[in-house]
């Protein structure tokens, strides 16, 4: 059976250099799209991937990840913004990687594009009144 | 022109109040002139909303039957140790307090989910609170535990009672070093990756009355959504600092100490907050209402953004260490831009405070006091100005002889 699914993939500093996302293709056969890199404040590298393949060889590549030391989350995890508690401080701002969050220069209300998000997680604890939730 | 605070209370009274805000003034002023904005306009709304961490609450439980007495003994608000050092049933909830099993900083950064300011902010949501208490024992006061629910409309007192808010200025927070830190500034990437400040600027009530001609001991303001008073300067009030040729302190300078009603005040102005890697605090909402009284103190509250500046300072070693170095000075008008120039690289800029809230409290006010549901109070003292020769001093470590 052939599966695909986007999912986000977190690279500790010292993995950020090596080919891992290659051998995916080699070894299992797998294809895959590129829908964001980049590289967060800690320097680890981000990579959200839309990846397919056969089922069998596709939960093989994952466990490969894994085992590098690759943490793996699916995309299916959605980061949203609790209205009613977000004071549009704008601490998150300058902590989201992918500019998910923007300031008005007028009014100086801080608006969520839910769909820029690649979903790191990053911003969930350094929003002060923990405005900022994962839902599965 | 002079007028009284007893003029305004009777224009205000009559419903004929000319009422802006700290912002409004800003284009009022611009477009009239500051002598005729001062003739025109008799009350100056500001307002902030920042984290603020010294703030707290006390209570009064009542009396269990039979007694006990929680002075001396431990008492727990929803697994938050509160302050018992006080008689039988009188209780006071600091808001960065935390509970005992919390991991704090064991695994770095610590997540601080949820201490005093959290069960302040429930509390005033009207939500139920677990109270439970061990204490010794007394013939007067026999029992020795006691766990129940308490509700804040069940209480005989509850009080806000903030130490220090509203700092007049404050710094802007940088980090110099490689990896990333978390301070009460908020996570600050390495290499000057970002800078948070956090002030209303020219929303900010002490910066609009920069040489405190107006506010003082005894000024009814806004506070946490009802009202309050100024109940003395804060701790670390220290007016003696470097200043603007209009007034405007370059670092921080006075701060306010604050109290009031909490059964009257809501949770979308006192919020539990969570510092990453630091600890739990309470976001504060405050307002200060200015009268105008002459064209001098109307001309302070004409102050802008781009004429208010803070000191960048390195939470990366200059802070820890108490060293007075600064990495540049910078204006809120440019912080506020998103972006600033420092030691040859383009930083983005972040706030902690919210402006829109801010604004908002400053707007609430001023409708407070248009529909005559709210009287400006004369002070019954000043608060200490430069000439006071208050200095904010470090403490000096002596050695403990047996
Ligand atoms: S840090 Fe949190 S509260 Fe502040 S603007 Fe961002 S989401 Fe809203
Ligand atoms: S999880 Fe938060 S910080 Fe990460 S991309 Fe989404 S919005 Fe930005």
């Amino acid at each position: 059976m052939a599966v695909s699914k986007r999912i986000v993939l977190h690279f500790p500093k010292r993995l950020v250099n090596r080919p891992i996302v290659s051998r995916l293709i080699k070894d299992y056969d797998l294809e895959f799209n590129i829908l964001k890199a980049l590289v967060t404040p800690e320097e680890e590298g981000l990579l959200v991937l839309e990846l397919s393949g056969e089922q069998t060889e596709y939960d093989k590549g994952i466990r490969y990840l894994t085992e590098t030391g690759v943490r793996i989350q699916s995309l299916s995890q959605d980061v949203l913004r609790n209205e009613e508690r977000c004071t549009h401080c704008g601490a998150c701002i300058t902590i989201c990687p992918s500019d998910a969050f923007e300031l008005d220069p007028l009014t100086r209300q801080v608006s969520f594009y839910n769909e820029k998000c690649v979903a790191c997680v990053l911003c969930i604890k350094a929003c002060p009144p923990r405005a900022m939730e994962v839902h599965f | 022109m002079a007028k009284t605070i007893e003029e305004i209370n009777e224009k205000i009274k009559q419903g004929k109040a000319v009422v802006v805000t700290a912002e409004e003034i800003i284009g009022i002023a611009r477009e009239k002139g500051v002598k005729q904005a001062a003739e025109e306009v008799d009350v100056v709304t500001t307002g902030t909303f920042g984290p603020m961490c010294s703030s707290g609450a006390y209570f009064n439980t009542g009396h269990t039957r039979p007694r006990i007495k929680l002075g001396g003994g431990k008492t727990l608000l929803n697994d938050v140790p509160a302050y018992t050092g006080l008689a039988a049933a009188d209780l006071f909830i600091g808001a960065t307090a935390l509970p005992d099993d919390d991991p704090r900083n064991k695994v770095h950064p610590g997540e601080f989910n949820y201490g005093g300011g959290h069960v302040i902010e429930e509390l005033v949501d009207g939500k139920d609170i677990r109270l439970e208490a061990t204490a010794y024992g007394t013939d007067c006061y026999p029992r020795k535990k006691l766990e129940t629910l308490i509700n804040i409309k069940d209480l005989n007192d509850a009080v806000l009672f903030n130490i220090r808010n509203a700092y007049q200025n404050y710094n802007v927070a940088a980090n110099t070093s490689d990896k990333t830190i978390y301070t009460y500034m908020g996570v600050l990437r390495a290499n000057l990756g970002n800078i948070n400040y956090a002030t209303a600027g020219q929303l900010s009530p002490l910066l609009n009355d920069p040489h405190y001609k107006t506010i003082g001991i005894g000024t009814r303001i806004f506070l946490g959504g009802g009202t309050g008073f100024v109940a003395w300067q804060g701790t670390q009030h220290n007016p003696d600092v470097p200043r603007t040729e209009k007034g405007a302190p370059k670092r921080g300078a006075g701060t306010l100490c604050v109290i009031g009603d909490l059964k009257q005040m809501s949770p979308r102005w006192l919020v539990g907050t969570s510092m990453l890697g630091y600890g739990c605090t309470l976001t504060v909402g405050v307002g200060v209402p200015i009268p105008i009284l002459s064209e001098e103190i109307l001309g302070y509250t004409t102050v802008t953004d781009a004429e208010i500046f803070g000191a960048v300072i390195d939470y990366s070693s200059d802070y820890p260490n108490m060293k007075a170095d600064i990495l540049g000075e910078v204006s809120y008008g440019q912080l506020k831009s998103g972006k600033v120039k420092l030691k040859g690289k383009e930083i983005p800029t972040a706030s902690l405070s919210s402006y829109p809230r801010a604004v908002e409290i400053a707007q609430t006010l001023k409708e407070w006091i248009i529909n005559g549901k709210f009287l400006l109070t004369q002070p019954v003292a000043p608060l200490p100005g430069v000439e006071s020769g208050i200095t904010f001093k470090p403490l000096k470590e002596r050695p403990i002889e047996e």
